[in-house]
């Protein structure tokens, strides 16, 4: 049978006769990595474009139409030691881009129009106590206007627009007093200026726009990164299946080519990446990671397989019935949709904020004008005083006070190995006090281990090993890697279903099921494990019986540990049998479990704490498990997820260890201490400022100065978050 | 006070041109990668022994 990669759907045409493909690429760290796979790329003929973008972690690459087949480049990738696939960009994430783009112009723009107003009010304002002509004045006023309107005009639309929105919409947000501050600022200045008067506002409205902008351009960026990092979680996923495109020939495809009625081959060792039915084959199946329940399935004709199911033994041919977006049981999509509307009502720290701000403001700002009429003054100076007071409020620290903290702190998280997939994750992981663990493939490591490998002589094992690696069932590619094997054994024949054998020294050598491997009088002496699989080895006439299974992950204990020190309750809601879960509560010390748990009872369980007013974060990978992921307060998954489950949960956290759970716990609680300590700063700062601008005594300088003093002050206090990932467990 | 005259425009100028180059660096995707760039500054040549390397 052949089988071709098609990467077609990927390649797009880059015009001037050229291809181009984006791959997301793993374990790019460096720039010696950059360096590596840009020349190894570059040195294959008619390659013009080979470029690492380390931020994103992708290749972009460009060649000759028609010349090269993009599985080259993946192949060539591999040979250097890196995985790597094709990557279709999601339209969200193109949106964000160009979205964080506008931002960075509008933010360039409003910069250098500060730069040059600042320079232009300096000598205005040390012209006021020296000799400066009152014309030169109004001539500089004039000057800054030319530069301050036009520029506030473009780089305050993305306030303008976000404020209208919300007055269309009959709410306010935090655009609404912005909006209205610049305005009013810049429209008094212009006045001002006409009636040649002493003090203008330019400098000070559109240091405000940079100021807002930088907040903006910050918390946007870091919404793009998370995207990005979706984005490559998903190709990673590779999801491709092997498609039929004769009667014998099949050709390895991305499964957004996929229709319904296509009829894809599954070998022994995929994972299955359509729903479908199966046409022809027998074979066991592992759905761990749509029910949790470790015990593998049987499957023939008939039989109903989902995504993310493991074909275990035999060969299957899957008639496809939905694939792609498709690919979902239809109660866990409807749980899911129920529980993401459940979230969207969060209200984010920033949003609260301002809900409180805006009226306190123009309420002050009002005051201000009344006050000073009925005080007698006249209405043109009560109004610039009550502008004033608009402008020295205006929100510059308090649109920094957030964004900043958590560049900082996402930062800080992604070294220790936690990706953030939602931009107001930090914020709801800090109130987390309760963790509910799902235990396959998140308390314990995806992939198996050999438990007994110390009992058994290191040649045999090894023997064992080589042997192993002509199999692709999953217990034998774990026993392969549990014995460092490399060199397969030359000749072994696979018997499906049953083992693999080979012919080593003149002594068969047999590895497998204890029947096949005539070894079932040992199967007794090895203590039973509710969990393990058995697989035996035969060289001869000695016979050996491995147990395999699902090691709990490296520090588990130590996290758990860990956890209960911070004071946060631990449970364990599994949709595993109960022996197995009740093995692993007992070594980890969790008082608290529950096995054979459906997708909707973890959901009822997590409304059940919600109501006792906790605050729940859910840890899970199963495609069960990902309802439950959406309803929890927050989320958590390993890199190992199903796409569906990853793609639902706030945070993604990578490699073998559980402490990054920890970490992001810590990292985030001390992040939102951060943010609050920072509004706090700007609002103090407000306190002091404000008394100062309602008696009328404000100057631009005043104000210019204020502004600036209070942003870095919160910028710099931000930058304390850095230090947060250091104290894993 | 006539050296306004020189002053202003040429301010205005490199104001201009400062944000000219800040728009070009943008457009030009010079802000695509920051980490990336971060780490090129002081990567090393490519060896000239090497296999002759297409751009």
């Amino acid at each position: 049978m052949q089988v071709t990669r098609d990467f077609s759907h990927y390649v797009r045409d880059a015009g001037a006769g050229l291809q181009h493909i984006d791959l997301a690429v793993e374990g790019v760290h460096c720039a010696g990595c950059m360096a590596k796979i840009e020349r190894g790329l570059s040195a294959i003929p008619d390659v013009t474009l080979a470029r690492v973008n380390l931020t994103d972690r992708r290749v972009a690459l460009e060649w000759k139409a028609g010349t090269l087949d993009p599985g080259r480049f993946i192949d060539r990738l591999e040979e250097l030691g890196y995985k790597a696939y094709p990557f279709e960009t999601e339209s969200a994430e193109v949106a964000e881009v160009a979205e964080s783009r506008f931002l960075l112009r509008c933010l360039g723009v409003a910069a250098f129009a500060t730069m040059n107003v600042m320079m232009l009010s300096i000598p205005v304002w040390s012209g006021n106590v020296s000799d400066m002509l009152p014309e030169q004045r109004d001539f500089f006023h004039w000057l800054s206007a030319l530069i301050a309107l036009p520029a506030a005009a473009y780089a305050g639309q993305p306030f303008f627009r976000s404020a209208w929105r919300a007055l269309s919409a009959k709410t306010t947000n935090m655009d609404v007093p912005i909006s209205i501050g610049v305005i009013l600022a810049l429209g008094m200045s212009v006045v001002e200026t006409i009636h040649h008067a002493e003090h203008a506002y330019f400098d000070a409205a559109i240091m405000l726009l940079t100021f807002l902008l930088v907040g903006r351009f910050l918390d946007q960026n870091m919404r793009r990164r998370t995207r990005a990092v979706a984005g490559n979680l998903a190709a990673l996923k590779a999801e491709t299946a092997a498609k039929f495109v004769g009667p014998d020939e099949i050709s390895q495809v991305p499964v957004a080519a996929i229709y319904p009625g296509d009829i894809v081959l599954l070998r022994p060792g995929e994972r299955c990446a359509v729903d479908g039915t199966v046409i022809e084959g027998r074979s066991e199946i592992d759905q761990s990671l749509i029910t949790g329940e470790t015990l593998y399935v049987t499957a023939e004709q008939g039989t109903p397989v989902y995504a993310g199911s493991m074909n275990i033994s035999g060969t299957l041919r899957v008639r496809v019935s939905a694939a792609s977006e498709a690919t979902l049981l239809a109660e866990i999509t409807r749980l899911l949709d129920n529980a993401l509307q459940a979230r969207s009502r969060y209200m984010r720290l920033a949003d609260r904020a301002s809900r409180l701000y805006a009226p306190v403001v123009h309420a002050t700002a009002l005051l201000t004008i009344l006050g000073w009429v009925i005080a007698g003054a006249s209405w043109h100076d009560a109004i610039v005083t009550g502008v004033a007071v608009l402008i020295i409020t205006c929100p510059c620290a308090l649109g920094l006070a957030i964004p900043t903290v958590q560049t900082v702190a996402s930062g800080a998280m992604f070294k220790a190995g936690v990706l953030l997939n939602a931009g107001d994750a930090i914020e709801r992981l800090a109130e987390a006090d309760h963790v509910i663990f799902d235990k396959t493939g998140t308390l314990t490591l995806p992939d198996l281990e050999v438990m007994n490998a110390a009992d058994i002589p290191a040649d045999v094992f090894e023997l064992a090993g080589r042997l192993a690696l002509s199999s692709h069932h999953p217990v034998a590619a774990a026993v392969a890697q549990a014995a460092g094997a490399r060199s397969p054994v030359v000749g072994a024949v696979e018997e499906a279903g049953q083992g693999v054998r080979a012919v080593v020294d003149g002594v068969e050598i047999r590895l497998g099921r204890p029947s096949f491997c005539g070894a079932e009088a040992q199967v007794g002496s090895v203590t039973l494990d509710p969990e393990a699989s058995i697989v035996a080895f035969s060289k001869g006439t000695e016979k050996f019986i491995l147990t395999v299974r699902q090691g709990l992950r490296p520090d588990a204990q130590a996290v758990i540990a860990a956890l209960k020190a911070r004071n946060i309750g631990i449970e364990i809601l599994s949709g595993d049998r109960e022996p197995a879960v009740k093995a692993a509560a007992h070594v980890l010390s969790i008082p608290e479990w529950r096995a054979g748990v459906t997708p909707a009872d973890k959901i009822a369980r997590i409304e059940e704490l919600k109501r006792r007013g906790m605050k729940v974060l859910m840890v899970g990978d199963g495609m069960n498990d990902a309802p439950s992921l959406a309803a929890a307060h927050i989320s958590m998954s390993p890199i190992s997820a199903a796409h569906l489950s990853q793609a639902t949960a706030d945070l993604v956290f990578l490699g073998r260890p559980l402490a990054p759970v920890v970490a992001a716990i810590d990292a985030s609680r001390k992040a939102l201490h951060l943010m609050r300590q920072n509004l706090w700063l700007a609002i103090g700062y407000n306190v002091l400022a404000v008394p100062v601008a309602i008696s009328g005594i404000v100057t631009p300088l005043i104000a210019a100065a204020a502004m600036s003093g209070s942003s870095i002050l919160v910028m710099l206090n931000s930058l304390r978050a850095r230090s947060a990932s250091r104290e894993i467990v | 006070m006539e050296i306004l005259v020189i002053l202003v425009p040429l301010a205005l100028m490199l104001g201009g041109a400062g944000l000219v180059a800040f728009l070009w660096s943008l457009r030009s995707g010079q802000y695509d990668d920051l980490d990336g760039a971060a780490w090129r500054a002081i990567a090393d040549d490519e060896p000239p022994q090497e296999a002759p390397v297409k751009r």
